[in-house]
C-alpha cells in the first residue's frame, strides 16, 4: 500500500474538520444550552488570554509540576542508584516501597492537608509523591539490570565505587531511567490537575472545575482541557526527544 | 510501623492517627458494612470502566497499527486528547452523566480507552516484518497469519499496557469518588476527612487502596509471568 | 620482519600457582579448573585453547582479579593478585564497549588521572593506531562488529597496560575480519611489548597468534599440554612446519582434520 504524497498532511486535517463538525453539528442538533460549540471555546480561550489568566494558571500548574518532579528526581535517583546497588538495602527498603506504591497519589490528599494545609506546598508534596515511585523503582531496576561486564570493565580501569556509579552504572541506567521519568512526568501532569480541583485555587485543574462549580461555564471548562492536553503532549515530546540523545538512544535499539 | 508510631507521636497537631487506632478505625467499618460496600463500588467501577475500554480500544488500535492510513487519519487527535488528564473530564461527565456511578464509569473509560489504543497500535507496528515473512514463507493463510503471529506477537505489550492501565484506572476510580459520586473508597477517605477529621478512616481507607492496587498490579504480573508470554521481557 | 627476541630470557610476569576453581549451584558443586600451573613470561603471547565450557573464561576471570580461585594463587611480577588492576586489562567481547560513549569517550575512559592534554594525545594515538580516523565522535550502535572491537582494544591499551586478557575477543566476527584482527594484534603486541593470554576455541587462530598454545581439557579443566610455536612472524600457514603444529594440536584434542 503505496501512500500518496498528500495524504500524511492531508489526512490528519480531514479528521480534524470531521471532528469539529460533528461537535457542532451536535451543538445545534441537540439544542443544548450550556454544552458550548467550537466556536465559543475559541471566544472562551480568547477571553482567558485577555484576562491574563491564561498565562498565570498555566504556569501556576507547570511551576507546581516542575518542583515536585525535580524534587522527586533529586531523591529518587540516588536512592535508585544507592538501592540498586546494595543488594541488602533494597530487600531492607522492599516492603515499605510496596506497600507505598500503589497507593494513588490522590489518596494522600487529606493527609497532605494535614501536613502542609491547603496550598501550594500540599500540591507539590502530591506531585512528589506521584513522580517519586516510578523514577525510584526505574531506576532501581535499570542498576539491576547493568550487564556485570559493564561494572567489570569499569573496575578493572580502577574507578572507585563513587566513580563507578557515575560513570558506568548510572549511564547504562539511564535508558530504562528515562522511561520511568517519562511515565511519571505523565503521572505528574495528570495528579496535578486533580490536585488543582481539590487542594488550591489557580492553575489549569481549578480553572476546569471552578469554571463549572461558578456559573457554568462550559467553554472556559474545555477551553482549559485543550490546555491541559497541549501541554501533556509537549511535556511528553519533550520526554521522548531526551530518549533519541545519542548518549541514551543505544538503549532503544532493539538489534 | 513503628517508625510510624514514633513520627506520629512525637508530630505536632495530632490529627494523624497512629497505626494501632488505623487497625480500629479499619474494624468499625468492617462492622458497619462500609468496608465492604465501598470496595464493592470501587472495584465495580474500575471493571466495568476498564472492561468496556479494554474490549473497545484493543480492537481498535489492532486496526489502526496495521491500515496506515487509518493511523495517519486518527493519530494527530489520539495524541492531543491523551493527555488530557482524565481527571479533567469530571465536569464534562457530570454534565452528561448527573452526578453517579456512570459519570465515574466514563472517567475510567477515558483513563484507560486512549493508552490501551496507542498500546495496541505500537504493538502491532513492533511486530518483526522477519516473523510476518517467515509465516508468509510457511504458507499460512491470512487467518493463521493473525492467529500464529500477530497473537502471540503483540501479546506481551498488550499485557504490558494492560497492567499499566490498570494502575491508572485504579488512580482515577479514587479521585472520580472523591469529586463526582458518594460511595467507594476514595469517597470514603474525602468523607472521612470532611466530616470530622476522621484521620483514622482517612489512612484506613489509603490502607486499603493501596493494598487493592498492590493485589491488581500483582495480578496483572503474574500473566507477564506466563511461559507463552515472558520471551516478550527476557530481553529488558 | 625479525621474530620478537622471545629467545633471550625473561622473567616470569605470571604464575598461576595449583589453582582450583568450584562452582556451586542450586546446592550441587562443579569442579571447573583443576590443579591449574602455568608461567608466562614478559612479553609472551600465549592462547588457552580448549573446548567450549571447559572453563577458559573462569580461568581468566580468575587472573584478571574478577574471581577468586578456590583454591591457589596467581602472581603478577610476583605479587598475589586479589582483584582487578588498570595495569592489566580485560577486553571482553565487541560487548564490552560502553554504548553510552562515543569511540573517543570509551579510549578516554580510563585516562581519568591524566590532565587534559596528555589525555587528547592519547586518544588520538589510539584512534590512529586502531584505524579508526574519521569515527572520532560515532557511537559503537554506527560501528560495524570489527570496529567495536577494535575500539575496546583500543581502550584497553590507551591505560598503558602490560598485560591484556583478552577473552574470545574475535569470536562474533565474519572470518575476514577476524583474518584482519589477528594481523592487527599481532602488529600492537610487536610495537607496545604487551604480555598477552588470549582465549580461543579456534585452533588455527591460536597457531598462527601465540608464542605458545596451552591445551585445556574438557570439565574439569586440566592443562593437557603446551605447545611452543617455533614459527617466526609473519607466518606462512601453509607451510610443513605450520601444518604439522596444527595438526598436532588437533590430534592432541581429539580430532581428526577431516569434513
Ligand atoms: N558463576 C558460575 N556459577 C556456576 N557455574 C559457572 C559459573 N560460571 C561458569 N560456570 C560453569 O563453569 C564452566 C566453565 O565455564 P567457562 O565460561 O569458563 O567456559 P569457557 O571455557 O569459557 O567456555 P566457552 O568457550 O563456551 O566460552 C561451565 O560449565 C559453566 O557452566
Ligand atoms: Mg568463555
Amino acid at each position: 500500500m503505496q501512500l500518496r504524497r498528500w495524504e500524511p498532511t492531508v489526512l490528519p486535517l480531514l479528521t480534524a474538520l470531521a471532528v469539529l463538525a460533528v461537535w457542532e453539528i451536535g451543538v445545534r442538533v441537540s439544542g443544548t444550552k450550556v454544552f458550548p460549540s467550537p466556536a465559543e471555546v475559541g471566544r472562551g480561550l480568547e477571553e482567558l488570554l485577555r484576562k491574563g489568566l491564561l498565562w498565570r494558571y498555566t504556569a501556576d500548574s507547570l511551576l507546581r509540576v516542575g518542583s515536585g518532579y525535580l524534587l522527586a528526581i533529586l531523591v529518587g535517583i540516588p536512592l535508585g542508584l544507592a538501592l540498586g546497588w546494595y543488594p541488602l538495602a533494597a530487600r531492607a527498603a522492599n516492603p515499605l516501597i510496596q506497600m507505598l506504591r500503589p497507593i494513588s497519589p490522590l489518596a494522600w490528599i487529606p493527609v497532605a492537608i494535614v501536613l502542609f494545609g491547603v496550598g501550594n506546598e500540599s500540591a507539590v508534596f502530591l506531585i512528589f509523591l506521584a513522580s517519586f515511585f516510578p523514577i525510584l523503582v526505574s531506576t532501581m531496576t535499570g542498576v539491576r539490570g547493568v550487564p556485570p561486564m559493564f561494572r567489570l570493565a569499569g573496575a578493572n580501569f580502577g574507578l572507585s565505587i563513587a566513580a563507578l556509579l557515575r560513570r558506568v552504572v548510572f549511564p547504562a541506567a539511564l535508558p530504562h531511567m528515562i522511561v520511568g521519568l517519562r511515565i511519571a512526568l505523565g503521572i505528574a501532569w495528570l495528579v496535578v490537575v486533580a490536585a488543582e480541583m481539590i487542594a488550591v485555587d489557580s492553575g489549569l485543574g481549578y480553572l476546569v472545575i471552578d469554571s463549572r462549580n461558578a456559573g457554568k461555564r462550559y467553554d472556559l471548562v474545555i477551553a482549559g482541557m485543550i490546555l491541559i492536553g497541549l501541554i501533556g503532549l509537549g511535556l511528553d515530546i519533550g520526554m521522548r526527544r531526551l530518549e533519541r540523545l545519542k548518549s541514551v538512544r543505544w538503549g532503544f535499539l532493539n538489534d | 510501623m513503628l517508625a510510624w508510631d514514633i513520627l506520629i507521636r512525637w508530630s505536632p497537631g495530632g490529627l494523624l492517627p497512629r497505626p494501632w487506632e488505623v487497625v480500629q478505625g479499619l474494624t468499625e467499618l468492617a462492622q458497619k458494612g462500609l468496608l465492604f460496600k465501598y470496595i464493592v463500588a470501587s472495584l465495580f467501577r474500575v471493571t466495568w470502566g476498564y472492561v468496556a475500554a479494554a474490549v473497545l480500544a484493543i480492537p481498535f488500535g489492532l486496526m489502526l497499527g496495521w491500515h496506515r492510513r487509518g493511523e495517519l487519519a486518527l493519530n494527530p487527535l489520539i495524541q492531543i486528547l491523551r493527555p488530557i488528564s482524565p481527571l479533567a473530564w469530571i465536569p464534562i461527565s457530570i454534565l452528561w452523566f448527573g452526578v453517579g456511578d456512570v459519570a465515574a464509569l466514563f472517567l475510567i473509560f477515558m483513563a484507560s480507552f486512549l493508552p490501551l489504543t496507542v498500546t495496541a497500535m505500537n504493538a502491532v507496528k513492533n511486530i518483526l516484518p522477519t516473523h510476518l515473512n517467515a509465516g508468509r514463507n510457511f504458507g499460512l493463510s491470512p487467518a493463521q497469519i493473525v492467529l500464529k503471529v500477530i497473537y502471540p506477537s503483540v501479546m506481551p505489550q498488550l499485557i504490558a499496557g494492560l497492567r499499566i492501565t490498570l494502575g491508572i484506572a485504579w488512580l482515577v476510580v479514587v479521585a472520580a469518588e472523591m469529586i463526582a459520586v458518594n460511595s467507594g473508597l476514595g469517597f470514603l477517605i474525602i468523607d472521612a476527612r470532611n466530616a470530622g477529621n476522621r484521620y483514622d478512616l482517612v489512612v484506613a481507607g489509603m490502607v486499603m487502596i493501596g493494598l487493592i492496587g498492590l493485589v491488581l498490579d500483582l495480578g496483572m504480573r503474574r500473566l507477564e509471568k506466563l511461559k507463552s508470554l515472558r520471551w516478550g521481557y527476557a530481553s529488558e | 620482519m625479525t621474530p620478537p627476541s622471545r629467545t633471550t630470557a625473561r622473567e616470569t610476569k605470571l604464575r598461576v600457582q595449583g589453582v582450583n576453581k568450584v562452582f556451586t549451584r542450586d546446592g550441587k558443586s562443579v569442579n571447573v579448573l583443576e590443579d591449574i600451573d602455568l608461567e608466562i613470561r614478559d612479553g609472551e603471547f600465549v592462547c588457552l585453547l580448549g573446548p567450549s565450557g571447559c572453563g577458559k573464561s573462569t580461568l581468566l576471570n580468575i587472573v584478571a582479579g574478577f574471581t577468586p580461585p578456590t583454591s591457589g594463587q596467581v602472581y603478577i611480577d610476583g605479587e598475589p593478585v586479589t582483584g582487578p588492576d588498570p595495569r592489566r586489562i580485560f577486553v571482553f567481547q565487541e560487548r564490552g564497549v560502553f554504548p553510552w560513549l562515543t569511540v573517543e569517550g570509551n579510549i578516554g575512559f580510563g585516562l581519568f588521572r591524566l590532565p587534559p592534554k596528555e589525555k587528547a594525545r592519547r586518544i588520538a594515538h589510539y584512534v590512529k593506531l586502531v584505524g579508526l580516523s574519521g569515527f572520532e565522535q560515532a557511537y559503537p550502535a554506527e560501528l560495524s562488529g570489527g570496529m567495536k572491537q577494535r575500539l575496546e582494544v583500543a581502550r584497553a591499551l590507551a591505560v598503558n597496560p602490560d598485560m591484556l586478557f583478552l577473552d574470545e575477543p574475535f569470536g562474533a566476527l565474519d572470518s575476514i575480519t577476524r583474518l584482519l584482527m589477528r594481523s592487527e594484534l599481532l602488529r600492537i603486541w610487536e610495537a607496545e611489548k604487551k604480555t598477552i593470554l588470549f582465549v580461543t576455541h579456534d585452533i588455527e587462530e591460536s597457531v598462527q597468534l601465540a608464542d605458545r598454545v596451552v591445551v585445556m581439557s574438557a570439565r574439569p579443566a586440566k592443562i593437557q599440554r603446551v605447545v611452543e610455536i617455533d614459527i617466526p612472524h609473519p607466518r606462512d600457514i601453509s607451510s610443513p612446519r605450520y601444518l604439522k603444529l596444527r595438526d598436532g594440536i588437533f590430534e592432541e584434542i581429539g580430532l581428526a582434520h577431516k569434513v
